[in-house]
């Protein structure tokens, strides 16, 4: 089992355990993480699982197909480390992984 | 639109009203005709085509030939595929739907589209609908507390269309006492024949040049104000739309009218409509209020408010097996998918505190994702958090009336009387 720590935009924060190959949206939502709404089920396609990657971990998760980018490049609240937790596969390199959900998903 | 010519509609050679969904030939099924809508036979019809014909080409219609795209996975392949299913020339099925020539990026493509929507969106972001939620809430209050108990009145016209109208004067902070403006110039833009208005191009036009000098004015004014959270105050003062040229600034404006109004207004309808058609689910709802945000998103599923989007074919394509050649109109039954058993568990019970009742495709997927989706949800629970303080029962006393239109899929009217909680 690889651990995520999810940090909420209040500070508040929670280590989940998932399981390789599952994605960090999903590891949210199974362990009812607050603040990832993930409206289209994992399909890249409603940008409602937005993340903030910490630093130290963004060319781990490693790099964003232009779907991504694309539904990613609409929202204003969008920063350098964004991204769809739903597009983050999980793998044992990533145990440890932080992110932060953003206070509003759109 | 008139009785008479509502009659005539629904006597056309096209349609389906009263035929049986399952005893004609498939090639035959139609649901452009607005017909089956208004008559809320539509259902039998969306059924059939999703068991034996999902991706559906109807050869001849009185809007010409079309795919029917019915499947939850399918529409969601067309969705978010853009480079293949284009936004343009039109989202209506009608070619003419938006014929005004005003740039509005619903129907624009990559990368205008992005460019437009990312100077709008944030207007409708959740950080500044927390500073417009209180303005709503009383306004909300101040509807409810003006309408007759315990005698018959049209849901429609006092809550539904009044509300609708109010919030969107809010957003906008539009002058009140002409608020009606807002909803005359929306219907105006929207019109497509059978849409539910009818009108010449020419008195078209005449509102949507009313509608410019009416908010370049507003402009005017709030550009050289304090800046404010109404919408028009962002876009006078946002670093990126300050400059915005006129036609966009219409354009823009405009689609965040049309976007908010009938959506919103059939949703608030809807929602008495089925918790009326499903009396467990409103003790559910008596019991337990904290139900009502999730009960919002089963709402949205549920009514459909827009039943489909359309896309245009730009490179041949192959979708389900079938071939599409570049030209040809798909249309995301976006009502069929939101019933779609493969996907969505008794996908026509409305069930309150149904598990992933915000995996609906009444948004869409995508680029083109309802931009106020926010706002909606928020308005709604602000409105049913409201009702449920006051009403034991807003009782439905008579037929709803629905709107004749296969794309805005609403009501006309719905004879209603409250019972106030004792």
């Amino acid at each position: 089992m690889v651990d995520i720590v999810f940090i909420e935009h209040d500070g508040a924060e929670q280590k989940v355990e998932a399981r390789s190959g599952s994605t960090v949206m999903l590891a949210a939502v199974t362990n009812g993480v607050p603040g990832i709404d993930a409206d289209c089920g994992g399909s890249c396609s409603c940008a409602t699982c937005h993340v903030f990657v910490h630093e130290d971990w963004i060319e781990k998760v490693g790099e964003m197909n232009p779907t991504e980018e694309a539904m990613l490049s609409l929202n204003p609240d969008r920063k350098t480390n964004s991204r769809l937790s739903c597009q983050i596969p999980v793998s044992e390199e990533l145990n440890g992984l932080i992110v932060t959900t953003p206070e509003f998903q759109f | 639109m008139s009785e008479v010519s509502a009659l005539e509609h629904k006597q056309s050679k096209w349609s389906m009203v009263g035929k049986d969904a399952y005893a004609m030939p498939l090639e035959d099924i139609d649901l452009s005709h607005p017909g089956i809508w208004q008559a809320n036979e539509y259902l039998p019809f969306l059924e059939r085509l999703r068991k034996e014909d999902p991706i559906h080409f109807c050869k001849e219609s009185a809007v010409g030939s079309y795919w029917s795209v019915m499947k939850y996975n399918d529409i969601i392949e067309v969705d978010t595929n853009p480079d293949i299913y284009s936004s343009e020339p039109s989202i209506g099925i009608v070619d003419t739907f938006y014929d005004l020539n005003l740039p509005s990026f619903i129907a624009m493509d990559r990368p205008k589209h992005d460019d437009q929507r990312r100077i709008v969106q944030p207007v409708v972001a959740p950080a500044n609908l927390k500073n417009l939620e209180v303005l709503i809430r009383e306004r909300v209050c101040k509807i409810l507390a003006s309408l007759p108990i315990k005698e018959e009145f049209d849901w429609v016209q006092l809550v539904s269309i009044e509300l609708t109208t109010q919030m969107l004067a809010t957003l906008f902070d539009f002058p009140f006492e002409d608020r009606y403006k807002l909803t005359y110039w929306s219907d105006m833009t929207t019109a497509i024949s059978g849409g539910g208005v009818e009108q010449s191009r020419e008195e078209r036009l005449a509102a949507i040049e009313e509608c410019l000098a009416y908010f370049t004015r507003l402009w005017n004014e709030r550009v050289n104000a304090k800046p404010g959270f109404d919408l028009v105050s962002m876009l006078a003062h946002g670093k990126a739309t300050r400059n915005m040229p006129p036609d966009e600034f219409l354009g823009n404006l405009i689609l965040l009218i049309v976007g908010g109004n009938d959506t919103t207004r059939n949703s608030i309808s809807g929602g008495v409509v089925a918790l009326n058609e499903n009396p467990t689910e409103y003790d559910k709802l008596r019991n337990d209020v904290s139900l009502i945000p999730n009960m919002v998103s089963e709402i949205i599923r549920w009514q459909t408010p827009l039943a489909y989007m359309r896309r245009t074919v730009i490179q041949d394509t192959e979708l389900g097996g079938k071939k599409i050649k570049a030209g040809d109109k798909v249309i995301m039954w976006y009502v069929s998918g939101n019933r779609d058993e493969e996907v969505i568990e008794r996908p026509n019970d409305f069930w309150i505190d149904r598990p992933n009742a915000r995996h609906h495709l009444s948004f869409g997927f995508g680029i083109h994702r309802c931009m106020g989706n926010r706002l909606a949800e928020m308005q709604l629970r602000v409105l049913w958090e409201e009702i449920m303080q006051r009403f034991q029962f807003v009782e439905i006393v008579g037929e709803p009336q629905r709107v004749y239109s296969s794309f805005i899929k609403g009501y006309t009217r719905l004879p209603v009387v409250l019972h106030p909680k004792d």
